[in-house]
């Protein structure tokens, strides 16, 4: 089984991204859990139809010890299995503490069994790495791929990095690896190119480029992937090809997160190329 | 091998010993340490200085306690009719019950919930979702349950994690419920560097939130207020039958025996009595600012030092009457204290102790072996700040970050009821004849010349220093106890007495003295030795030496 976390700076497209991705890996004859780990849940809504369910915190608040495997996961589109890790309202509580949870509750609950047969296991993540709940997907194993998704703006860019700090940390003691960069992209000028040259410093690669395309947006409204809202379209393709470009990789670095000044000037050397 | 050694070493001089006690550290740690352990010696410009308060290395076995220890287990725990709701895991809570013998007389209304454990018992789901709704709903229940007059809260690690808003919770629910005081204490453990920072914290609720709350006015003539007493072992009784016999009125107590009520009227009060200085300083500094009250430091520990303080309270009142009556008093104690004294010092003369504990015992209880003839060759407090060392001249110390991180709080004269109870001359005139107001020497002025002052003691300088100097009795906490036993040395605890007490006053001074007597003359101690340390199977050295 191979254990993917997929981080990257809020409203990045982390989640579109990853259940899009899931749904190309799906066709491939993958098995998949993705494991969302955002109190607010909607990770697995484009998998699932919409269709909200019960968290797996929710579900140890109100069942106590008696949680079992099937009150938190649900099949979603092309058979994937999709839990929810939830965790509290805005402004209370820890987040954090409720992610280290609910991993060690699917563990102990045999979701990563080998009876299972996953060929996959993808978490995604919330934003940045802010704290040690947010690194659990990186940290004991828990997963070894990790894809940051990005874009060409800089804040997109200072998380990248930032994320990969997280990772060189933990690499040093464990078996976590980045697997490369996915650009989603916002249009911004001789953004392939710059996110080419930002993996490379990271020592990294740039696994796929997606262009903007708003069939994204209107299976979103759909609630469904791209792939099972209209099969044919071009982005339907991109998915595809992002999910074999995926299932094909072989290149994991520690990464090597850059200085500031350093990407602050491989924006001024794209952005004023023109 | 090591008999020889330690035979040798009891020779040694205070420098010797403060070098082989820092030996073993790693350079950082014993320069760092070098500066908490202080010989005491006549300098002068007056005191030498110790490092104090700071932050205790990681690594050391520390005698200390927690900001959550210092304000729930210290100050708040012997007040009888508050409910104290410890919002945390049920450790924290479990542990901070009773552990240090408060007692308490539960008086007409019996109203006492000492003996009750009250805790949110957090979850995980709780640290996950934030534990707000379970303490108001948890405040709710103790209301319903008791009606108690105050519910105070206070705040575990994970609470100050987590963030959740206890201080909001416990004014809607004081509003809510209408006839109970509820206040927070955001005392997390981690807050300062020991439990000195719980105290503060505790000072600065109790003073906003219940001092002054109650206006009907109390009846007596030398009315006071007891500060830094907090009855373990029964001291507070003792005490309080002396000031019964001497006419002064208790006010209130900080906190020993004490209900909310006192807390409530302090402020009517003529004077304040400072025992614990380390732990109350704060609630005499301001009842005074804000109404007018003088504080004296006083000591009821040691039959002379309780004589002494009578006498200072009397002089302050400035009644020919009440001080005939405290003189006639000491005079009916002092017989049997004498005769006490008399049986076991012969015993007892020449013996010598050692005492580690607290921000003002380590103080005090010199006071009573010396009046058993003994001598203390080494102290040091577990949490004190340098002024308690050194004495208040070195106030205001720096502020650094960790106590900055302690709220400070600035209060003003009250404009209906501050009224000075001496004028600035009354005032002048009686320090004049000798009284002081606002003064505290510290401990190292009463240490001789030579000894060893040492702040924040761990396990390893401990078992040193027993080793090389070979005390006669160690007093210090139940942490302690066991590891100085087994080096054969008698162990007193002056947290929370062992199973004893009272010691405080005369009739206290009496219980300690045969207390001592008892633990010093045993000769279960000299049969300390294990089999193998008298014929050792096998012997060996480490590498290094």
């Amino acid at each position: 089984m191979r254990k993917v976390a997929i981080y990257g700076k809020g409203g990045i497209g982390k989640s579109t991204t990853t259940q899009n991705t899931v749904a190309g890996l799906s066709e491939l004859g993958r098995k998949i859990m993705v494991v969302g780990c955002d109190p607010k849940a909607d990770s697995t809504r484009l998998l699932l139809g919409g269709l909200a369910q019960k968290s797996v915190l929710d579900s140890l608040r109100e069942e106590g010890e008696d949680v079992e495997l099937k009150n938190i996961r649900k099949l979603g589109y092309g058979n994937t299995w999709c839990v929810e890790s939830g965790g509290p309202e805005p402004g209370v509580g820890c987040a954090g503490r409720g992610i280290i949870t609910s991993i060690n509750m699917l563990e102990s609950l045999g979701a990563y069994d080998e009876s299972e047969a996953l060929d996959y296991a993808f978490y995604d993540v919330l934003g940045d790495v802010v704290c040690g709940g947010f690194a659990m997907p990186i940290r004991d194993g828990k997963a070894e791929e990790i894809y940051i998704v990005v874009s060409g703006e800089m804040m997109a860019m200072y998380a990248a990095n930032n994320i990969s700090k997280g990772i060189m940390k933990f690499a040093q003691s464990g078996s976590v690896r980045l697997g490369g960069l996915i650009c989603n992209s916002r249009a911004v000028d001789n953004e392939k190119e710059m996110i080419e040259k930002f993996a490379q410093k990271l020592g990294t690669r740039m696994l796929y480029f997606v262009p903007r395309d708003n069939d994204v947006q209107r299976a979103e409204i759909n609630r469904k992937t791209v792939i099972e809202w209209n099969s044919d379209v071009p982005q339907a393709g991109v998915y595809r090809s992002l999910a074999k470009a995926i299932d094909e990789n072989d290149n994991f670095v520690i990464p090597t997160p850059i200085e500031i000044e350093e990407l602050e000037k491989l924006l001024m050397d794209f952005g004023l190329m023109n | 091998m090591a008999t020889t050694a330690k035979k040798k070493l009891v020779q040694w001089d205070p420098t010797d010993i403060k070098a082989e006690m820092i030996a073993k550290y790693p350079p950082k740690v014993a320069r760092k340490r070098a500066k908490q352990i202080m010989i005491n010696e006549a300098l002068e410009n007056g005191t030498p200085e110790i490092m104090a308060n700071v932050r205790t290395i990681p690594g050391i076995i520390t005698m200390r306690g927690c900001t959550y220890a210092g304000c729930k287990g210290v100050i708040m725990g012997p007040t009888r009719d508050i409910v104290n709701l410890v919002h945390g895991p049920i450790g924290c809570s479990f542990y901070a019950w009773l552990t240090r013998r408060n007692q308490t007389e539960p008086g007409a209304d019996g109203e006492n919930y000492m003996n009750y454990c009250f805790s949110t018992d957090m979850q995980d789901s709780d640290i996950i979702f934030g534990g707000e709704k379970k303490l108001i709903k948890a405040i709710q229940e103790a209301y319903d349950l008791f009606h108690p007059k105050a519910i105070g809260v206070f705040a575990t690690c994970p609470v100050g994690l987590i963030g959740d808003d206890i201080h909001t919770i416990a004014k809607n629910m004081k509003e809510k419920l209408g006839d109970c005081n509820v206040f927070a204490f955001s005392c997390e453990g981690y807050k300062g560097v020991s439990q000195s920072a719980g105290h503060h914290i505790a000072n600065n609720q109790v003073f906003r939130h219940v001092v002054g709350e109650n206006d009907v006015p109390k009846e007596g003539e030398f009315k006071i207020n007891l500060l830094g007493e907090y009855n373990i072992g029964g001291d507070g009784f003792e005490i309080d039958r002396i000031f019964k016999k001497c006419g002064i009125t208790n006010i209130s107590t900080f906190s020993g025996n004490s209900t909310y009520d006192q807390f409530a009227s302090a402020h009517q009060a003529d004077l304040s009595a400072v025992m614990c200085h380390r732990s109350i300083n704060y609630v005499a500094d301001m009842l005074e600012v804000k109404y007018g009250i003088p504080w004296i430091k006083v000591n009821f520990i040691g039959a002379e030092a309780t004589a002494k303080s009578l006498r200072k309270i009397a002089m302050y009142f400035e009644n020919q009457a009440f001080i005939d009556r405290v003189e006639k008093v000491i005079a009916e104690e002092m017989p049997d204290v004498e005769a006490a004294i008399a049986d076991v010092l012969p015993r007892t003369e020449g013996k010598t102790a050692m005492i580690f504990v607290g921000g003002s015992r380590a103080h005090h209880y010199q006071e009573l072996f010396k009046e058993m003839g003994m001598k203390i060759i080494s102290a040091g407090y577990e949490f004190a700040h340098r002024d308690d060392y050194e004495g208040r001249q070195v106030l205001p110390l720096k502020v650094d970050a960790d106590s900055r991180n302690i709220e400070e709080i600035e209060v003003e004269a009250d404009p209906d009821r501050f009224h000075p109870r001496k004028t600035k001359e009354e005032l002048q005139a009686l320090e004049e004849a000798g009284l002081k107001f606002r003064h505290y020497d510290g401990l190292i002025p009463d240490m001789e010349s030579k000894t060893l002052v040492i702040d924040d003691l761990n396990q390893h300088e401990a078992e040193k220093l027993v080793e090389l100097m070979k005390p006669d009795i160690f007093c210090a906490g139940i942490k302690e106890k066991f590891s100085i036993q087994k080096l054969g040395v008698p162990m007193k605890q002056l947290h929370s007495y062992d199973s004893g007490g009272p010691y405080a006053g005369f009739k206290g001074a009496i219980n300690f003295y045969h207390e001592i007597d008892r633990l010093v003359n045993s000769k279960v101690w000299s049969y300390m030795k294990a089999p193998w340390q008298e014929n050792p199977q096998l012997t060996g050295a480490y590498v290094w030496e």
